[in-house]
């Protein structure tokens, strides 16, 4: 066979380190372990060992990457060795291998609390397995860096969500998905259609290229329409207000640890994608259209929280928390600078581990009550006070009243607003918090504190270490960082700063410079 | 639907499919053709007998749940991927050998084995949903087995 | 032929939306079905259009010769079909599992995960 002979001018020579691979295993290793649990789908026993075993492995490879990013800058590696504007290069730095960890140590407790929520039916019908290529998609769409692989990273996560959501197949998860099918395709549909007019104007598809030729066509109407449209999509799929309406509509239909992997992954995602383009890549169009996005906030943070408070349903009630969260990382967005973009880093973060955290409280309400309705439910901190103690702090968490860690990305949100004088905006972050104490507030009042206002049989089942675990976990991790926030707080302005001034971004993709 | 005509030309249909799916595996190593629509084709004929002769049919010849196929597939291909850490070049890259067979040069590559995974991948895929499609409606139509 | 292009998928994104508008779930997965294809032309048209010389390159020459297609609409276009081919067939077991299981396929009805007169919160006890 005759070899080219300059493979210098398409190929990438040199061996990638071994650290390298670091980039691409949390994918590969979903994937091939997806796989494997879709091959032993039989012997149902082996799913959650397998899991398990591989999602702590996830935990450790993501934090190693984390490291390897924290020490030397950002890391990235091409597929089939082709040179990156052409081949699809997969590019970690701090906000996605942050990102990254916080989703696979999530993942990993829900995978835990699993055990017990998904019967063996659950799990033949292949909740493992979708749960793995959920994480594939979701490390993807955190470690890639080339945009179009971003849309079929979104793909591979929607797919393996809507076999989640239907899990059990009752009818309403049918009416949930089928909503939530529709509205998350045409979300992802506008981001391709994004992706299309952005190959149009770039006619290159990879991030960091992206960002070093947008330098040259700054200000001009195309860029503006393009952002607009990136905003759109991922404001869709974060759940943000004109388009929120798909996520009361079916979060609170699946089984429990299923809305718990939702409430925690799948919106951040969007907001991710949307920091991601608007901050890194367009940041001068983003600034033209920050009035847009601080109105869609504020009003986004109002309608997750009025909404909690007009609940009577725990999960439709945490589906509106989220909701309010998303908002708040808007507004982090809207202002832009730095400080506010860790903070809405940070608040991705914590709200990452908050929600899904709340979602399994949610769980063993229904557990312990026998159902979700706060007009029912009531007794719970006589039937279970540890427990009750542990919702507590999660619910001081959720909202973000010390010492737990959900205050910190309210204060670096109100700072970030304060200093460029924006003084609405942080009365709309501290009202719509307000009212989510008071949302909260009643839950612990109805649902923990009264007497219980019907009959129900003393408690049979005891505390589950695969309920205590992933919850008394994920509560010990927002009482850390509520403590102890320096690493955090250092982490996210690292983070920002990278986001903001891609230079070593673009420097890791393209090391030998403006040679293209 | 299952006809008479239909049922006995079924089989030869469908083993005439199959082996053209392969031959169009195959073939889209250098030309036209490839692992999706090789598995496209391979689909379309299990699907053909199942029209012909039932699920329940299909399901017993192809012996492996569909799903299961799906799932070698993505393992055959995730694995096809990470055999270049082996050589030291990034994931994916494809690498050749050229092992002679009988006297003739036979070329292997890692992309070959990526695309018979694709290949299982779409025809457990959409084997799965085609069956689905096909069930009568049931009490239970996720459930297959 | 751009502009042609463009109002052949400007009318393709049209009749998407508008079938997407009705609240029969059967209309919204045939609009789903064109938006797709509208995305695809839209793709296709933004790689920019040129007579039919594939991009091949021929033996012995080491780059593609000049006035070729650009390969990489199509092969996002190939992507971008797969998967909206494996997400009409998912939705289509959906739309028919929820007709059945819910008895119609008037959206507007649906309201088993959200029933109409649903408790408010209590606000005392």
């Amino acid at each position: 066979m005759a070899t080219p002979t300059n493979l210098s001018a398409a190929f990438t020579l040199t061996p990638p380190p071994l650290a390298d691979w670091l980039v691409i295993l949390p994918v590969a290793l979903m994937i091939g372990l997806g796989a494997v649990l879709m091959m032993v789908r039989k012997s149902v026993r082996l799913h959650g060992a397998i899991a398990i075993a591989g999602l702590a492995a996830l935990v450790l490879i993501d934090a190693g990457l984390l490291w390897r990013v924290a020490t030397h800058g950002p890391v990235t590696m091409v597929m089939g060795r082709w040179l990156p504007p052409f081949g699809i290069a997969f590019t970690a730095d701090l906000f996605g291998a942050a990102m990254a960890l916080a989703a696979a140590v999530v993942a990993l407790a829900a995978a835990i609390f699993a055990l017990r929520d998904i019967d063996a039916s659950g799990r033949r019908y292949g909740f493992y397995p979708f749960l793995m290529l959920l994480m594939a998609g979701v490390s993807g769409a955190f470690l890639t860096g080339d945009i179009f692989n971003l849309y079929v990273w979104f793909e591979v996560l929607l797919i393996s969500s809507f076999g989640l959501l239907i899990l059990g197949s009752q009818p309403e998860q049918i009416d949930g998905a089928l909503k939530y099918a529709v509205l998350n395709l045409i979300a992802t549909t506008l981001f391709l259609i994004a992706v299309g007019y952005l190959y149009a104007i770039f006619g290159t598809l990879n991030m960091a290229d992206i960002a070093r030729k947008a330098v040259a066509l700054r200000d001009t109407g195309p860029l503006t329409t393009l952002t607009g449209l990136f905003i759109l999509a991922f404001a869709m799929k974060a759940a943000a207000f004109p388009v929120n309406f798909w996520l009361p509509a079916s979060y609170h239909t699946p089984r429990i640890v299923v809305s718990a992997l939702f409430g925690g992954l799948l919106t951040k995602v969007g907001i991710y994608a949307l920091m991601r383009v608007t901050v890194m890549l367009f940041p001068v169009e983003r600034e033209a259209l920050s009035i847009v996005i601080v109105v869609i906030a504020i009003l986004t943070m109002m309608v997750g929280a009025l909404g909690a408070l007009a609940q009577s349903d725990i999960r439709k009630l945490i589906g509106y928390l989220v909701i309010a969260g998303i908002g708040n990382m808007l507004s982090g967005v809207a202002i832009g600078t730095p400080g506010a973009v860790s903070g809405a880093i940070l608040y991705a973060l914590h709200s990452m581990v908050t929600m899904t955290a709340l979602y399994l409280v949610a769980g063993e309400i229904g557990r312990l009550g026998g159902g979700w309705s706060l007009v029912h439910l009531g007794g719970l901190f006589r039937r279970a006070p540890s427990f009750a103690g542990v919702s507590f702090v999660l619910f001081l968490a959720a909202a973000g009243l010390p010492p737990i860690s959900g205050l910190w990305p309210k204060v670096v949100l109100l700072k970030a607003s304060l200093d460029i004088g924006a003084w609405w905006l942080a009365a709309a972050i501290l009202v719509s918090a307000f009212l989510i104490t008071l949302a909260l507030a009643r839950v612990v009042l109805f649902a923990y504190w009264r007497p219980s206002p019907r009959e129900i049989e003393p408690m049979t089942a005891a505390a589950d270490w695969r309920i205590a675990l992933p919850l008394a976990a994920l509560t010990a991790l927002t009482i850390f960082f509520g403590l102890f926030p320096e690493t955090l707080l250092g982490l996210s302005q690292d983070a920002a700063t990278g986001l903001a001034d891609p230079t070593a971004y673009i420097r890791s993709v393209f090391p030998q410079g403006e040679g293209q | 639907m299952n006809t008479l005509i239909l049922r006995t030309v079924a089989p030869f249909v469908t083993a005439l499919m199959l082996l053209f799916s392969i031959f169009v595996l195959l073939r889209g190593h250098n030309e036209p053709g490839g692992g999706f629509i090789g598995g496209l084709i391979a689909a379309s004929a299990l699907a053909l007998y199942g029209i012909a002769f039932g699920v329940g049919a299909v399901r017993r010849a192809i012996r492996f749940h569909p799903m299961a196929i799906a799932g070698a597939g993505l393992f055959l291909a995730t694995l096809s991927g990470f055999i270049s850490i082996l050589a030291g070049v990034p994931f994916m890259t494809g690498l050749w050998v050229y092992p002679h067979v009988f006297g003739v040069e036979v070329p292997l590559a890692t992309v070959m084995s990526f695309d018979l995974g694709v290949y299982l991948v779409v025809v457990g895929a959409i084997t799965s949903i085609a069956l689905a499609l096909e069930q009568e409606p049931g009490p239970d139509l996720e459930r297959e087995d | 032929m751009e502009t042609l292009f463009a109002i052949l998928i400007g009318m393709f994104f049209a009749a998407a939306v508008y079938l997407m508008l009705s609240k029969y779930s059967v209309r919204i997965l045939l609009g789903v079905a064109l938006l797709g294809n509208a995305v695809n032309l839209l793709l296709f048209t933004a790689g920019r259009l040129t007579r039919e010389v594939p991009p091949i390159i021929p033996a012995g020459v080491d780059a593609l010769p000049s006035g070729t297609a650009n390969p990489l609409p199509q092969a996002l276009i190939l992507t971008a079909i797969v998967i909206s081919f494996s997400f009409f067939a998912f939705l289509l077991v959906l739309t028919y599992r929820a007709y059945q299981e819910l008895g119609t396929d008037d959206t507007d009805e649906m309201r088993v995960a959200e029933p109409r007169g649903e408790d408010r919160p209590p606000m005392g006890y």
